[in-house]
């Protein structure tokens, strides 16, 4: 069984054809399947939705829905907001709860635990370990799949938020930004850079040689109209960005525990770094952060962090009430 | 073909002939036909046999048409291949192979975190494009097979 529209990329084209701005009944796997026009919609749907979000206004707009929450990884950010969401608009969520007390534990494909809880919810939002695992989970399911984190492959609600965050505290258009960290797996930095190139930003790339972003992506970034180059350290980029995007460098990528250190120390982000940065320049990081932002990063005006991490609420909402049909697009 | 050959492989009444296959790729052709457990007919293999173009293979299946779907699938790995449908022992139809943009059940993903290589039901699934290279993606985890594409056949 399918929803009436798989946003994948095999019908890219089609989806536009028969599915103009539609996103009732519509999967959210991959940001790959996003046209410009469909990210503007969702992040002015979210701007309506940040009242209901901060608690000053109410609503009872998905009064009587049912989202279920599957995750099969732990999660903090994306698990309680995506709760948060579908309670400020009235909804009710269903848990999943603990793998370990459930039909999983006796070994249920994940295609029979969707095929079930279909039939319990009005939408599902999916984090598993393995790649694909949402895309699989939209091919058995009746109701809408929110992917919220497939292994290393996609996070689109994470990439969504990221382009909220840059257009609520920066902008999106005529945008320089700076990415810095572990640019070669990080799936949140290839598909905000890839969202970021529909905006035609200027993105520069800050990480240690072992961890640069595949050259492959860099290829597809310029040809989809973004300027991106390369730098090794902070201070080189930092005088002339708007946004400067921090991600988290994994220790086990290292074999060398000295040279993780050492990479480590160059993409630190402290007080004095920040010294000649453009008053108005924003830091973000998806968090969790170790080390890579100085807690005294935390007061100062270009701190956006925190914040980030509260408009997946309003993004979430947005998407929910998008999908659900409780706002026509 | 000239006569020395015919007398290793002898013309086949009706059925289908696969000419033109990248030397040495003949077996995984029937790897993704799914011959022998699809056809009961005799099939007869040629490897290595000199052509106009260098040497080739050549798979001969008796008493069976293949259909166009199934056959672009060579076209993977042979994409040189053509196919002539044999009625009593002339060629009626004759084509080459197209690349397919979309294949299922053909190759295995090379993550081996896809969640096509777990216990779910499902097949194997990619979208085919040509870009310079041959290139595989895999419809679930996006992962791609650009080279050997024969060494992941299922």
């Amino acid at each position: 069984m399918s929803a009436n529209g798989i946003l994948s990329v095999n019908i890219y084209l089609m989806q536009f054809l028969y599915y103009p701005m539609k996103f009732k009944g519509h999967h959210i796997i991959s940001m790959t399947s996003f046209s410009r026009d469909m990210i503007d919609t969702i992040l002015e749907t979210a701007e309506r939705m940040e009242p209901i979000a901060l608690g000053k206004q109410r609503s009872d707009m998905l009064i009587g829905k049912v989202l279920a929450v599957l995750f099969f990884e732990p999660s903090t950010r994306t698990r309680m907001s995506f709760e948060t969401a579908m309670y400020r608009l009235g909804g009710n969520v269903l848990n999943l709860g603990s793998i370990d007390a459930s039909s999983i534990a006796k070994g249920e494909t994940l295609a029979d635990t969707i095929r079930v809880v279909d039939g319990y919810a009005d939408a599902i939002v999916l984090r598993h370990p393995k790649e694909g695992a949402a895309r699989l989970a939209s091919e058995f399911s009746a109701v809408p799949v929110l992917n919220a984190g497939d292994g290393a492959g996609h996070h689109p609600t994470q990439t969504l938020l990221d382009l909220y965050t840059i257009k609520r505290e920066s902008h999106l258009e005529g945008l320089k930004i700076a990415l810095a960290g572990d640019l070669k797996y990080g799936r949140t930095v290839h598909s905000l850079c890839y969202a970021l190139s529909l905006y035609g930003a200027e993105i520069t790339l800050i990480s240690p040689m072992e961890l640069r972003m595949p050259e492959e992506i860099i290829s597809d970034l310029e040809k989809r109209g973004a300027k991106v180059t390369e730098a090794d350290s902070i201070e080189s980029a930092i005088n002339d960005v708007d946004v400067l995007y921090m991600t988290r460098i994994q220790k086990e990528r290292f074999l060398d525990p000295a040279e993780y250190e050492k990479v480590a120390n160059r993409l630190k982000i402290t007080p004095e770094l920040l010294a000649d940065a453009k008053p108005e320049l924003k830091i973000l990081h998806p968090l969790p952060r170790v080390n890579e932002i100085h807690p005294g990063v935390d007061g100062t005006p270009h701190a956006c962090y925190f914040r980030q991490a509260f408009y997946g609420v309003p993004v979430r909402m947005a998407l929910l009430a998008l999908v659900l049909g409780a706002i026509d697009s | 073909m000239n006569e020395a050959q015919e007398l290793r492989v002898k013309r086949i009444e009706n059925g289908t002939v696969i000419d033109h296959i990248t030397a040495g790729q003949a077996l995984n052709v029937l790897k993704i036909l799914g011959i022998p457990d699809s056809s009961q007919g005799i099939v007869s293999v040629l490897l290595n046999s000199p052509g106009k173009f260098g040497i080739k293979d050549v798979v001969k299946i008796e008493n069976r048409e293949l259909n166009v779907r199934e056959v672009d699938r060579i076209a993977l790995i042979a994409p040189n291949a053509t196919i002539n449908i044999i009625r009593n022992f002339n060629v009626s139809q004759k084509k080459k192979v197209h690349i397919p943009t979309f294949v299922e059940g053909v190759v295995r993903c090379v993550n081996n975190n896809c969640i096509s290589n777990s216990n779910e039901p499902v097949t194997s699934k990619f979208d085919v494009t040509v870009d310079g290279n041959l290139r595989l993606r895999c419809a679930y985890c996006g992962r791609s097979i650009v080279e050997d594409i024969a060494k992941h056949l299922l």
